[in-house]
């Protein structure tokens, strides 16, 4: 096995009730498509998509109703075939009210004209493959939806990556969806990381897996083939996060500021590199994902569920909350984001909805005891309960002067301060106020 | 109004919280505190009583006083009774443990801003203030006699270190804890359990005490030549072992980094050899060898900082 790099802090959330148990054995099921779907333009990072669809249209499965607009976009696709019954907004989970089209569903799954399988994989150039995976929508389903041809086109890019690491450590807790996708879906994982790896050019992929998920680390050592590595990491939290994985993957630190092309990486998601694979190969563009559903429904699972199935819908295939729902997350636990509704469509960056009671619930602030432990547990090295005290003071330019603009806002401070006190957020605050400064 | 709570992540907690901690310190004094009774008597423990007493019942004033939500139920102040009354000798007239838990709680910690504002360490503050303001009654102590809890009445016992050049226990006696002192500091045995638990349950890191001991250590085997039973006898001696672990690893009066504790730990070793070296007086110098190392802690940890993940060169 190939050594790595430990980040310094981390924490061990699983501890904590390990929500990975009630989902990670069974397999991912198919969500029944709903009658409707509404599907948000702005789904990804970067500029919105542009409807390109009115009221009255018939629409089929995969065929494109937003295109992208402005280099770092992404268009979307109808995750059903039929009618569009509405152009109107809706809510996400990030709170915006976004430009959306509403779909009704005639159940014929009609596949657009433009989903064609690939003849000759082999054949495509780079050039080729990033605009497939332009025109297919894929973004980056760990989290950021960051468009992906973007991070694939390093054409311009100087010096060329040399790696491509693959994201499989889910360090979050509760959520399976890559688990199970990598056990279920090796073989097309590691045909999607081929590709990736044809089109960055790179002869060498490194897959990074968390040791808690022996199944999918042998499903994805039986698949790969030449040039893929796959490692097992310690369980630590954030261990996915993109900098803790490059460094333990190649031992390289993104400096401070930078992308990881600084260090000659690309970072993929594995459910990125199969949405990659369904595109290149079969055609398909991004119209499902896999999400898990945790904690206080009646039936914990992984669903496959097209994009723009409202929330609702899901929950109540789960078998609807149980007693003592207190908080909905969307996401994971350490990272997500809390709603107030169930009423959500889901988007192509919708990793998991839990259903928290008490144990989502935050105990209330007191005095910073100057106990280090947020400062031992930052894997960014940073000292969270003195920005927290210069953000409190309204001070951001000394919060920015003790790095906070470095903060992943990956919560591992928050979640150790015995003092319970909003580490992260103040973090958040500091950099929101630093970003508005500069615009 | 949505029935859900919408708050920030993350959306769990670690269960360490800030009274566990002080309840974990607590813990682990207990063994010290049960040996000072067993060696010293009942008044031993009718001084911690008192001395925790007053420290609850000083921080509860104040916050009524001062119209502050009530902040005993987070166990820090019971952490300061103890600590004070085991910085005390059990022959202490009882009227001492309730002013230097007073003077603990309000001079030393809440009129600076309570838990986590306090500069330096609220039970040796009071010690020292205690110490100055009686030092007869601070330097008189019972002999040992484990098992005999009526104690014995106060005889002014020379204690191992004001014996200075003569040694008068053995290593042995010193470990246990058979030798005069105050409540908590003798029994060495009783603190390294203490400080086993809290080393284990990671409620203090291995940083401030190993830099404090090993200083220590170090600097008496070079002045002495190596002498290790000297050293050994030292390091047994007066308030050192409850110094390094229960002490100066107070959160709030040293620093929060681990270069920091170093430093701040080196300090403490260094200091303490000079005074009790060169000194070579009667008084307890490791109190204020910590006391003073509080006070330079805050410009430690400023210039000592902590390395950001990314903080690399950047291609030149």
């Amino acid at each position: 096995m190939a050594t790595t790099q430990a980040f310094s802090g981390g924490i061990h959330p699983h501890e904590i009730g390990n929500g990975k148990a009630s989902t990670c054995a069974a397999p991912i099921v198919n969500a029944a498509a709903p009658a409707k779907v509404t599907i948000a333009l702005s789904q990804h990072a970067g500029a919105p998509a542009k409807c390109c669809v009115k009221v009255g249209d018939t629409v089929n499965l995969g065929q494109v109703i937003g295109e992208a607009q402005g280099f770092i976009s992404a268009p979307v696709h109808a995750s059903v075939s039929g009618k569009v019954i509405a152009v109107t907004t809706c809510t996400v989970a990030a709170g915006r009210a976004v430009p959306a089209v509403v779909i009704e569903n005639d159940y014929e799954d009609r596949w657009d004209e433009s989903v064609r399988p690939c003849e000759n994989v082999d054949a495509l150039t780079p050039e080729e493959i990033v605009s497939i995976a332009r025109n297919a929508g894929i973004v980056g389903l760990g989290g950021a939806a960051f468009p992906t041809f973007v991070k694939l086109d390093t054409s311009k890019l100087d010096p060329k990556p040399d790696t491509l690491v693959v994201n499989g450590a889910e360090c979050e807790p509760y959520l399976t969806s890559d688990d199970r996708l990598m056990i279920e879906s090796a073989a097309q994982i590691i045909d999607g990381i081929r590709i990736a790896m044809k089109a960055t050019g790179v002869k060498l992929a490194k897959i990074g897996i968390e040791d808690n998920k022996p199944e999918a680390i042998s499903a994805l050592k039986a698949a790969a083939t030449e040039g893929i590595e796959v490692v097992a990491l310690p369980v630590m939290y954030p261990q996915g996060g993109e900098k803790m994985l490059i460094y333990a993957l190649t031992g390289r630190k993104v400096p401070n500021g930078a992308l990881p092309s600084a260090v000659k990486c690309v970072v993929l998601n594995v459910s990125t590199c199969a949405a990659l694979s369904a595109a290149v190969r079969e055609g398909k563009p991004l119209v499902e994902r896999v999400v898990t559903f945790a904690g206080r429904v009646a039936n914990p699972c992984n669903f496959r569920v097209r994009i723009g199935t409202n929330l609702m819908d899901l929950v109540d295939q789960a078998g609807g909350l149980t007693e003592g729902v207190r908080k909905l997350v969307i996401g994971g636990p350490m990272m997500g984001m809390s709603v107030p509704s169930l009423n959500l469509p889901i988007t192509k960056n919708f990793g998991g909805f839990l259903a928290f009671g008490d144990e989502g619930l935050s105990d209330e602030e007191s005095p910073c005891i100057r106990c280090g432990r947020c400062i031992r547990t930052c894997p960014m090295g940073l000292m969270p309960a003195k920005i927290d005290a210069m953000v409190r003071h309204d001070d951001y330019d000394g919060a920015i002067a003790l790095g906070a603009m470095n903060c992943m806002e990956c919560g591992a401070c928050t979640y150790a301060c015995p003092a319970k006190r909003q580490l992260t957020q103040s973090c958040r605050v500091a950099k929101a106020i630093a970003r508005s400064k500069k615009s | 109004m949505s029935k859900y709570v919408v708050s920030s992540s993350p959306h769990l907690r670690d269960n360490v919280s800030t009274r566990s901690i002080m309840q974990d310190v607590c813990i682990a004094m207990l063994p010290a505190c049960a040996a000072g009774v067993l060696f010293f008597g009942y008044r031993a423990a009718v001084i911690l009583a008192l001395s925790v007493a007053a420290a609850v019942l000083s921080e509860w004033f104040y916050c009524k006083a001062a119209h502050q939500k009530v902040s005993v139920g987070d166990f820090s102040a019971v952490v300061t009774g103890m600590l004070l009354a085991m910085n005390l000798p059990s022959t202490a007239p009882y009227w001492m443990p309730i002013i230097g838990s007073v003077i603990a709680i309000l001079l030393c910690k809440m009129i600076f801003g309570g838990i986590g504002q306090n500069f330096i360490n609220p039970a040796l503050a009071a010690r020292a203030i205690l110490a100055l303001s009686w030092a007869t009654v601070m330097t008189s102590f019972a002999p040992a006699q484990f098992g005999n809890l009526a104690g014995v009445d106060a005889i002014a016992s020379a204690t191992p270190i004001s014996g200075a050049s003569k040694e008068t226990f053995t290593l042995l006696q010193l470990f246990l804890g058979d030798c005069p002192g105050t409540i908590g500091e003798t029994s060495k045995i009783a603190l390294l359990i203490g400080a086993a638990y809290l080393l284990w349950k990671k409620v203090i890191s291995w940083h401030i005490p190993a830099a404090f001991l090993g200083s220590f250590a170090v600097c008496y085997l070079l002045a002495t030549g190596f002498d290790v039973n000297v050293t050994l006898y030292q390091l047994l001696s007066g308030g050192l072992i409850l110094g390094a672990f229960f002490m100066a690893t107070d959160y709030s009066s040293s620093p929060a980094t681990n270069k920091g504790k170093i430093v701040f730990g080196l300090g403490c070793g260094l200091l303490l050899f000079v005074f009790r070296y060169c000194k070579k007086t009667p008084a307890e110098w490791c109190s204020y060898a910590i006391l003073l190392m509080n006070v330079a802690s805050p410009l430690i940890e400023r210039v000592t900082g902590v390395k950001s993940f990314g903080e690399v060169k950047k291609n030149a």
